[in-house]
């Protein structure tokens, strides 16, 4: 079988105002895989969701979705999609079932194939028991349960979920990563937002990373890692007066700037070599007399690639800027 | 299965799911239950003595008014239900489906005429028990019932296309106080259009909410013979007129509402 792309979206743009929430995003998600779609508060992952689930109008821009333009049959498009959006649009009043049974209805399933879809997704969710029960007494990681199950209904072929952990406890997290995974591995197709690179690390097989309404840079995990060159020896000092000297020390071995030591007693340095690297460095601190609490190698998280390609982390510019708009 | 099919099936699935909110939700059954019945009371014995309206009791004359001021403000549920699962995401989610258009709001405009029948017929059994009458026929009183229902239903797609430009149901309930009760206080409702001064007798004979009580006035037969026939074209003629309001709001504000609701972005 030859690769099918699912999602294709080609100069994505929005405006709100001055605002450029979308300027000129691209996407390729082949069919069966996952795209993380990663960036801050405000970095415009919303906006591209609900122009690709046909809730908003582009300003410019084309994009395909399940094999159905956008523009000219958003009607097919919303047939073969499932959403499930940032907040859990779930209605309060209604128990957990009837909100599934409603969406089946919706989706023209029937009668019949709604009540059963409803009894295999509560299953599914673990919410068999809370079944019967109003929405409204249930905590947030069941709600988010229950959206995502809505999502899923109609078993389309292509997926959406906005941030579908925010706001979960790890316990929660974890949980639901695993339902995720378990859809895909079905050959759904899934386009998923995060503002947690560790999310996206996880669940995707691509990543774009976007940064106020621009693509900054894309790869699988690995190869944004590998851009941001091999790994780094981290540690601690015990006293901080031998901070100075032992940034000396590593400045020896580094294959880049030392980072970090104000207001902490830890340094990172990027190194070449690995264990080897560690072991030098190890061994000059015992020859300097510095005493560590801690060192360690590690490779670059996304967040480091995060930071080196926007030289903001993930929270802090971008939410003045929200406060701002 | 065919897109009229579908279109009525989406619309009773919406409409179910608002009726089986309708009962769950105590708050709204309280409303529905209570404010109709308060309103026939305080008007009745309130104001019900200090009126004198020449060859009938004041009650008599009064049960429609408070009928169409009440089903008038059942409209604004609408408005209200529309805004709330607007702030809820519930309207995207049902954006997002590939559902018809027209269903989301074309089913809200029809519970809440389920809605504006229970209070109806709230009011109506109590105002059977403060010695209202009707003294038409049956098939008579239904239609009157019927108009007050038909105008209630314009106003709620009025309510519909408020609500998707102003998404607050704090906004929405302010708003509509507002409007209605000028709209249901400057007709003959609670006095009879004649009585008042100059320029507000002009619009009270003119405003579609005196036609419509007008309407239901006669249609119970709550009109006593000997009863000067108004001089106001709208009220010699009120179901015409009032058909002819409902079916030209309708006309405007369905187009408007379901178009905004097929264009909505969500903030
Ligand atoms: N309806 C709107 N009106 C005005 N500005 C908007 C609107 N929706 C979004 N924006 C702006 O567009 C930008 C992108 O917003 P968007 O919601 O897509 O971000 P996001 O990546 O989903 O953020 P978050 O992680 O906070 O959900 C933001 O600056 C936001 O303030
Ligand atoms: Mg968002």
């Amino acid at each position: 079988m030859t690769t099918r792309t699912a999602i294709e979206a080609y100069g994505l743009t929005k405006r709100y105002g001055d605002v450029t929430a979308l300027d000129g995003l691209d996407l390729v998600v082949p069919e069966g895989t996952v795209l993380g779609l990663l960036g801050p508060n405000g970095a415009g992952k919303t906006t591209a969701v609900s122009i690709l689930t046909t809730l908003l109008e582009p300003d410019a821009g084309e994009a395909k979705v399940a094999g159905a333009d956008l523009r000219t049959s958003p009607e097919l498009v919303r047939e073969r999609i499932g959403l499930s959006g940032q907040y859990a649009a779930v209605d309060e009043v209604l128990t957990a079932r009837e909100n599934l049974h409603m969406i089946g209805r919706l989706y023209h399933l029937g009668r019949a194939r709604s009540k059963q879809r409803a009894v295999e997704l509560l299953e599914r969710f673990d919410l068999t028991e809370a079944a019967d029960r109003p929405v409204k007494g249930f905590s947030g990681g069941m709600r988010r349960r229950i959206d995502l199950a809505g999502a899923l209904v109609a078993e389309p072929p292509v997926l959406f979920l906005d941030e579908p952990t925010t706001g979960l406890d790890p316990r929660s997290r974890i949980e639901l990563w695993g339902v995720i995974r378990e859809l895909v591995s079905g050959g759904s197709t899934l386009l998923l937002t995060t503002q947690y690179l560790e999310e996206a690390d996880q669940l995707a097989d691509d990543i774009v990373v976007i940064d106020r309404g621009k693509a900054i840079a894309n790869g699988t995990a690995d190869q944004l890692k590998a851009e941001l060159g091999g790994e780094r020896v981290e540690l601690s000092v015990v006293d901080a007066a031998d901070l100075p000297a032992a940034r000396e020390v590593l400045a020896r071995y580094a294959s880049g700037g030392v980072e970090g030591g104000e207001g902490s007693r830890a340094l990172l340095v990027p190194v070449e070599h690995g264990i080897d690297s560690l072991s030098r460095v190890i061994d000059g601190m015992r020859e300097a007399q510095i005493s560590l609490s801690d060192i360690g190698l590690r490779r670059p998280t996304l967040d480091d690639v995060f930071l080196t390609l926007t030289g903001h982390g993930t929270q802090s510019e971008s939410n003045d800027q929200e406060v701002n708009a | 299965m065919s897109s009229l099919v579908t279109t009525f099936n989406d619309i009773a699935v919406v409409a179910h799911r608002n009726v089986i909110k309708i009962t769950r939700v105590p708050e709204v059954l309280v409303f529905v239950l209570l404010s109709p019945i308060m309103f026939v009371l305080l008007f009745a014995y309130v104001f019900g003595n200090s009126i004198d309206i020449q060859g009938t009791s004041y009650r008599e004359f009064l049960i429609a008014g408070i009928f169409a001021q009440t089903v008038m403000f059942g409209a604004t549920f609408t408005g209200a239900g529309i805004a709330e699962d607007m702030q809820k995401g519930i309207i995207d989610r049902f954006r997002s489906l590939p559902m018809s258009r027209s269903a989301v709001l074309a089913g809200r405009t029809l519970s809440d005429v389920v809605y504006n029948i229970l209070s109806i017929i709230i009011m109506s059994i109590t105002g059977l028990l403060v010695g209202w009458r009707i003294r038409g026929s049956v098939i008579d009183a239904i239609a009157g019932f019927a108009l007050l229902l038909l105008f209630a239903y314009a106003i709620s797609w009025v309510m519909a296309y408020v609500a998707l430009l102003v998404p607050s149901v704090e906004v929405i309930n302010n708003a509509s106080f507002m409007v209605i009760f000028p709209l249901t206080f400057v007709a003959n409702t609670f006095v009879p259009a004649e009585s008042l001064p100059g320029p507000l007798r002009a619009f009270a004979e003119w405003n579609p909410v005196s036609a419509v009580t007008q309407a239901a006035r006669e249609l119970f037969g709550n009109i006593p013979t000997g009863t000067p026939e108004p001089t106001a074209w709208p009220l010699q003629n009120p179901v015409i007129y009032t058909v002819g309001w409902s079916i030209a709001i309708v006309a405007v504000f369905a187009p408007l509402a379901i178009n905004r609701y097929a264009k909505k972005a969500k903030g």
